[in-house]
């Protein structure tokens, strides 16, 4: 790296691409400031500066927590864990047939079925399950179903969309030998492929599960059960020392959950 | 396992996991047990179910007839807010996140400035978008503003920590001999750190751009501007076909952005 | 009995792997398969049992033209050809005795083999080709805990589970180091003696496949351009295979690393 004798000057990188990358970092910065202003254009700045005033006015209403409040908070906790559960149970069970009719290995077409099934993968993984809630309330009323049916729906693209790229991954030479023995198609898969994505099979599952928590808690927000109604009545009620209860039980949920997914996966993996 | 040599020998397949036969019966049965009263605290109201199952019906033709034109307004507003929101929060994410990544990794950063950035990820992300744009938008008022502030908040947390993870398995030889150079702290950042980490924080940062862009269509239900706002009205109102244009559109985005990023990562790499 | 006539291959992308292969083996001979890499060999086994796709020409099992069948007479004649592979091919997160009980896929219902519930037979055969093979200890071990030379064991094991009336191995060695290579091939050469087995073992390891085999055909650029005794084997044929190299060098050298290593234990980690 040091200049040799002859007095060769060294560059890190030739003018050319120096040139690349400074406008390239250019746009870039030009194009955050112009998205900038765009966006603060209807802005209020006198809201935003009086935000610490805010902030700390319900700061102080939040605190002290009303911590008889969390006797209302058991059955809410109770019906976003099922949520959660029941939701990623059925996600799976969809998102199986999904990955293997994606995988470019396994699909039984590759112009056709393929398509479909990462057509349906991307819709999934693209709308929120706040919005799969909001739509499905909609659709056939406020519920723990809802819930359910859309933390479901919202899971099979995620699930679908990792267990593809495994079984995408798989060691061919596997499937091979038990083709040669003659093997069916779905004996194949039971000995070739299942024993080798299982592990991660498992890991992608309870890593859904654990996320899954996370959005159950709001989705009573838009009325889908759990947590996020009891949630949303606080907020309509300016309640916030309820809020901090709520927060408080999420938080704790989210952590247990965690916890049970990051053990679950140390033991699978 | 030997000296059982008769003339036949029964085999049958070991457990794959849960070796001891105690714990297997257990976890399994209070998995049935779980199961059996988590579905059982499901009310489902079939009656409207069944009413529902008709606009399900016109919510999948408005689906496939999409009516782009006669909200095209909201439509548009929502989406500059939502576009303009995500790459201004990925923006200052990033730039936030990497002191802090850096400052999390254990190989780095000396133990005080260790436990406040680990604190600060901690926080980041215990919490779902939404809760957070719900606090902020008590304390900004409504608007993207919030909602930039939001996205920043979680992206943080999500960065920094996968960033501090990358940190924490580079080679420590690279370090080591370019610490023994006698290079500072500075210059072991530059020279050691930084191209090993350099592609895989573009990476990153360009997969957070992607799930900024399908949070940022989410927290408008909650009033942090965006097209969720524009969506949870269409809804409401019952107006699928202009619903399902504003989910055709934000599926066209997220693959777009999917799409160009893995471009984008391979240009890089 | 096995008999290829004007066996040909050429992929989709154009390239000519076989042209116009035509060989019978009779029961219970050894043909070792050589050549250069690139020759055909990999896809001149695999058109055998139909893991590729031979383009023209008829493979014949005993009465059974196999290249016209499909589905479920294809199934059922690859049963029929058990096969060894060079990277063993065992599925690593199944046991040892799952990996021998797969050879049965092909004659049991999807159900059974889901359930692992085999017949008795085939449970009794399994433990028997275990013992045959000296692992009859390790039949509840996973097969990624096992040595190179003990996964091939199982995979010899999986093969012969079949009832096979052909066996087929690609490089069945290639993996392993030279003592371990020497077994296994011994082994193989020993199960189809006893079972009166055809069987085709493709090789590059000339001297293994001269001191195991009862017969030897080269490959080259996709054409057969030998067939013969392993004695036959002359260095004008070899240059035919190979092309030009000083052969006496070369097999003196192997000869005296495999004494070495027959009489010594030692491993030789690179052979020439």
């Amino acid at each position: 790296m040091m200049p040799g004798a002859d007095a060769q000057t060294w560059r890190f990188r030739s003018p050319k691409q120096h040139l690349m990358r400074w406008t390239g970092w250019f746009w870039l910065i030009a194009l955050t400031v112009f998205c900038w202003n765009l966006m603060t254009e209807n802005t209020i700045w006198a809201f935003v500066a009086d935000a610490p005033r805010q902030a700390s006015d319900i700061g102080g209403r939040m605190l002290p927590p009303r911590w008889g409040y969390l006797s209302d908070l058991w059955q809410p906790l109770w019906d976003t864990l099922n949520i959660a559960t029941l939701g990623t149970l059925i996600g799976v069970i969809i998102a199986i047939p999904v990955a293997f009719l994606a995988a470019g290995n396994t699909t039984p077409s590759r112009h056709f079925v393929r398509p479909l099934a990462l057509l349906i993968i991307v819709t999934s993984r693209s709308i929120n399950s706040l919005i799969w809630a909001l739509l499905l309330v909609a659709i056939i009323g406020p519920g723990l179903l809802a819930g359910i049916i859309a933390i479901a729906l919202r899971s099979v693209g995620f699930v679908a969309k990792l267990l593809y790229e495994a079984i995408e991954e798989i060691d061919e030479n596997q499937v091979e030998a038990i083709r040669a023995t003659g093997a069916s198609g779905i004996q194949v898969i039971d000995y070739g492929i299942v024993p080798q994505i299982l592990p991660a099979f498992c890991g992608i599952s309870v890593f859904r599960w654990d996320i899954n928590i996370r959005e159950s808690t709001i989705l009573g927000l838009v009325g889908a059960g759990g947590l996020g109604l009891q949630l949303q009545s606080s907020l309509s009620t300016l309640a916030w020392n309820q809020v901090t209860v709520i927060f408080l039980v999420i938080l704790a949920t989210v952590i247990a959950s965690e916890w049970v997914s990051a053990k679950v996966r140390q033991a699978v993996l | 396992m030997s000296g059982e040599v008769t003339s036949s020998r029964t085999w049958k397949r070991p457990p794959v996991l849960l070796k001891n036969p105690a714990w297997r019966w257990t976890i399994l049965s209070g998995t049935a047990i779980y199961l059996f009263l988590a579905i059982s605290s499901v009310e489902v109201d079939w009656f409207r179910v069944y009413e529902g199952l008709e606009r399900g019906w016109r919510f999948i033709q408005g689906f496939l007839t999409p009516d782009f034109s006669s909200r095209w307004r909201d439509i548009q507003t929502g989406l500059i807010e939502s576009l303009t929101m995500t790459l201004t929060s990925t923006v200052a994410g990033v730039l936030i996140s990497v002191p802090i990544g850096i400052g999390a990794a254990r190989n780095l950063a000396p133990a005080p400035v260790y436990m406040i950035c680990r604190s600060i990820i901690t926080v980041s992300r215990s919490f779902q978008e939404i809760i957070i744009a719900i606090l902020l938008v008590a304390m900004f008022g409504f608007g993207p503003f919030a909602g930039f502030l939001t996205l920043t908040f979680a992206s943080i947390g999500f960065l920094s920590k996968l960033l501090a993870e990358e940190i924490e398995d580079c080679d420590s030889a690279q370090i080591e001999a370019i610490r023994a150079t006698g290079a500072g702290w500075w210059q072991v950042i530059n020279y050691a750190i930084q191209p090993q980490v350099m592609p895989r924080l573009i990476g990153l940062s360009l997969y957070r751009l992607d799930i900024n862009f399908r949070e940022s269509s989410v927290i408008g239900i909650v009033g942090a501007g965006g097209v969720g706002a524009t969506l949870n009205t269409a809804i409401d109102r019952y107006e699928y076909d202009s619903a399902g244009a504003i989910l055709i559109i934000i599926i066209a985005i997220v693959l777009v952005v999917e799409y160009s990023s893995s471009y984008i990562r391979r240009w890089v790499q | 009995m096995l008999e290829l006539k004007a066996l040909s291959k050429t992929y989709k992308t154009g390239d000519r792997a076989l042209s116009d292969i035509s060989f019978s083996v009779p029961a219970g001979q050894v043909v070792g398969l050589i050549g250069p890499s690139g020759a055909g060999k990999s896809s001149l086994i695999r058109c055998i049992n139909r893991l590729v796709e031979p383009s023209s020409g008829s493979v014949c099992l005993g009465e059974t033209e196999l290249t016209t069948l499909n589905g479920r007479a294809l199934r059922q004649a690859r049963r029929r050809i058990g096969m060894i592979f060079q990277e063993y091919a065992l599925v690593e997160r199944l046991t040892v005795m799952e990996n021998v009980l797969s050879g049965r896929l092909g004659y049991v219902s999807g159900w059974r083999s889901f359930l692992r519930r085999y017949p008795q037979t085939d449970i009794d055969q399994a433990f028997g080709l275990l013992d045959r093979v000296g692992l009859s200890e390790h039949y509840n071990k996973r097969a990624d805990e096992l040595s190179g030379g003990q996964r091939q064991r199982v995979g010899i094991a999986r093969a012969l589970e079949q009832n096979p009336e052909l066996l087929l191995a690609d490089e069945p060695t290639a993996s392993l180091d030279p003592k371990t290579s020497r077994q296994i091939m011994r082994l193989i050469q020993s199960v189809c003696r006893e079972m009166n087995l055809p069987a085709i073992i493709n090789i590059h390891d000339v001297v293994l496949a001269q001191n195991f085999a009862d017969r030897i055909i080269g490959l080259q650029a996709g054409q057969v351009v030998f067939d013969g005794l392993p004695s036959a084997l002359s260095h004008d044929a070899l240059t035919r295979i190979y092309g030009a190299e000083d052969w006496d060098q070369v097999q003196q050298n192997n000869e005296s690393q495999n004494d070495e290593v027959q009489l010594s234990n030692t491993r030789v980690p690179e052979r020439s």
